[in-house]
């Protein structure tokens, strides 16, 4: 199909789209300015998971069993994978039922970014979020005494991966299929039960009762296993990535189902 | 000059929940000329117009802006197309000029930000964000993002919503030249006086079809009769009896009272019933203050269309 003749006229050299990867790369960086600019957010990802490592480690009011381990290398997987967790889905979820609320979403599908660059964008930036994360999060462990398995620090990053698909999916079916005001209440619950419950920071494993079993099947017992497996014993667990792979798939599936743009 | 449609819908039908909101609806928009889609609310503008922004597809019919299909070929449109969304569409927490030129990078060649800012009066509120702005502020934001990228067919959603007139007369500007620039404008509004201002076209829209269409003059001499019937609307300074005018005016001719002091002469005027009836009224002492033939205003034939009932 063609674009019929339009008059002469100043605009008769055409409108044209940016690159793709330029649309994408520059919807990224607006993403990750947004969240990194909102101070409730950088409170979220940032600073409560660095205070949580300092104070886990430096006093002993929670008491934890790890396993001849020193306090830092046993926690700081789990709060790098929490804080996974408040990238991909609490701020991508807050973030993204808001921008929908206010019709954001849609004024820039109209755009060359289309629906697709607007996806791969919101990743993009997430990811850049946790790189910021990962670099003060570690740096402040490094400070603390932390000494990761170097052949795991590579596949720690392919756990993070992982983690941010199923989470960022998670992220995508509740921001496009509830209410903003919903979304908020729900993501920073949802992060609070998982956090203390879902296997995160206590693998789950420690659990008391059946939850040691519920949680090592959730997204969150997983990722901490990942995490865990990676950066403690330098392999990546078969189990916990076949059940991030297996959330992905079945939250990616109902998002892309059940998505609303309006 | 010749005029190719850019906009071109044939019998849209789209339903919400099995309720219909369009219904068999029929517009052309010419490139180089400013078409106001005119109806009450809910009567199927935005959803109309969210159907040629690919925003929603069609239950029914065929939507062609730039002979493209909105949704199908969705990749190659959206390059010309800009867009100004009701609810506006903008990032609560994004500095005004932070988002125009954000918005400015998807296009390969957008206007210079810095002036289209200045054009529209942005600069006061560059560094603002979007959440403490004012609503005319937002819709001038909103705007400048619609036309960043050269669009040869803008579409404007209620854009006047919200603005005051400074404001207005700064985007009205703004839409006739981009229309002078060869685009196709559309914009839906309820505001008959916005439709006057700035339309070439008019569609008149109500339960999802269009009633009505044609150059604003079109539609205001469609209210007069083509047997030579015309109305003469007099407004007095005091009450009158309308019976009273009837009788010397005699048969051929209709008096009805609009409200007490204003009255409505239907037949076929003319000079002689003009000088009539200011005599007679002479003659009871009352004052004219107004004396209007033939003038109705879009909004007279807007309600003559859809009724002067509230919804």
């Amino acid at each position: 199909m063609s674009v019929p003749d339009a008059p002469a006229t100043p605009l008769a050299d055409g409108p044209a789209a940016a690159p793709p990867a330029r649309r994408v790369l520059a919807q990224a960086a607006f993403e990750a300015r947004m969240i990194l600019r909102n101070g409730e957010q950088v409170l979220v990802a940032v600073v409560i998971p660095v205070l949580a490592l300092v104070g886990l480690v430096q006093t002993s009011f929670v008491a934890l069993d790890t396993d001849g381990m020193s306090r830092v290398d046993f926690l700081t997987p789990g709060v790098l994978a929490l804080a996974v967790m408040t990238a991909s889905f609490t701020s991508q979820a807050i973030a993204t039922a808001f921008d929908r609320r206010n019709g954001v979403l849609r004024l820039m599908a109209t755009t060359p970014l289309g629906r697709g660059g607007l996806l791969a964008g919101k990743v993009l930036g997430v990811l850049a979020v946790e790189a910021v994360q990962v670099v003060l999060i570690g740096a402040a462990a490094l400070v603390l005494g932390w000494r990761p398995d170097p052949a795991g620090v590579l596949l720690a990053l392919v756990g993070v991966v992982l983690g941010t698909a199923a989470f960022t999916a998670l992220a995508l079916l509740v921001a496009g299929t509830l209410r903003a005001e919903a979304v908020l209440a729900l993501a920073n619950l949802l992060l609070l039960v998982l956090a203390l419950g879902g296997g995160v920071i206590v693998p789950a494993d420690r659990l008391p009762g059946p939850l040691a079993t519920l949680a090592a099947w959730l997204p969150s017992g997983a990722l901490g296993d990942v995490l865990r497996g990676a950066l403690v014993d330098g392999a990546l667990p078969l189990v916990p990535v076949l059940v991030l792979a297996g959330w992905t798939a079945v939250l990616g599936t109902l998002a892309a189902r059940l998505f609303r743009w309006h | 000059m010749p005029r190719s449609p850019a906009v071109e819908v044939h019998g849209l039908v789209k339903r919400y929940d099995g309720r219909t909101v369009v219904d068999g609806l029929d517009l052309t928009a010419d490139a180089g000329r400013v078409t106001a889609v005119l109806g009450p609310n809910g009567a199927g503008k935005t959803t109309t117009v969210e159907c040629c922004e690919g925003l929603r597809s069609p239950d029914a019919g065929t939507v062609r802006v730039l002979g493209l299909d909105p949704v199908a070929d969705a990749a190659a449109l959206r390059p010309a197309v800009g867009v100004m969304l009701q609810d506006g569409g903008l990032p609560t927490g994004v500095r005004a000029q932070e988002m125009l030129e954000h918005v400015a990078r998807m296009y390969a060649r957008p206007l210079d930000t810095g002036e289209l800012a200045e054009r529209l009066g942005l600069g006061a509120f560059a560094r603002t964000t979007v959440r403490r702005l004012s609503g005319g502020q937002r819709q001038r934001l909103a705007l400048a993002v619609a036309v960043v990228g050269r669009p040869r067919a803008v579409f404007l959603d209620e854009p006047s919503a919200g603005m005051d007139p400074q404001s207005r007369l700064a985007v009205w500007e703004l839409v006739r030249e981009l229309r002078d620039g060869g685009a196709a404008v559309i914009l839906t509004t309820h505001l008959m006086e916005e439709a006057e201002d700035v339309a070439d076209q008019v569609a008149v829209v109500d339960h999802g079809t269009v009633i009505a269409r044609g150059t604003v003059p079109q539609l205001l001499a469609a209210g007069v009769d083509r047997d030579g019937t015309a109305t003469l609307v007099v407004d007095t300074a005091s009450d009158v009896d309308p019976t009273g005018l009837a009788a010397r005016l005699g048969g051929r001719f209709t008096v009805e009272r609009r409200s007490g002091t204003s009255l409505a002469v239907s037949g076929p005027v003319a000079p002689g019933t003009v000088a009539a009836t200011t005599g007679w009224l002479a003659e009871q002492d009352v004052l004219v203050t107004r004396l209007d033939l033939g003038r109705r205003t879009l909004e007279d034939v807007f309600l003559d269309l859809t009724g002067r009932s509230l919804r």
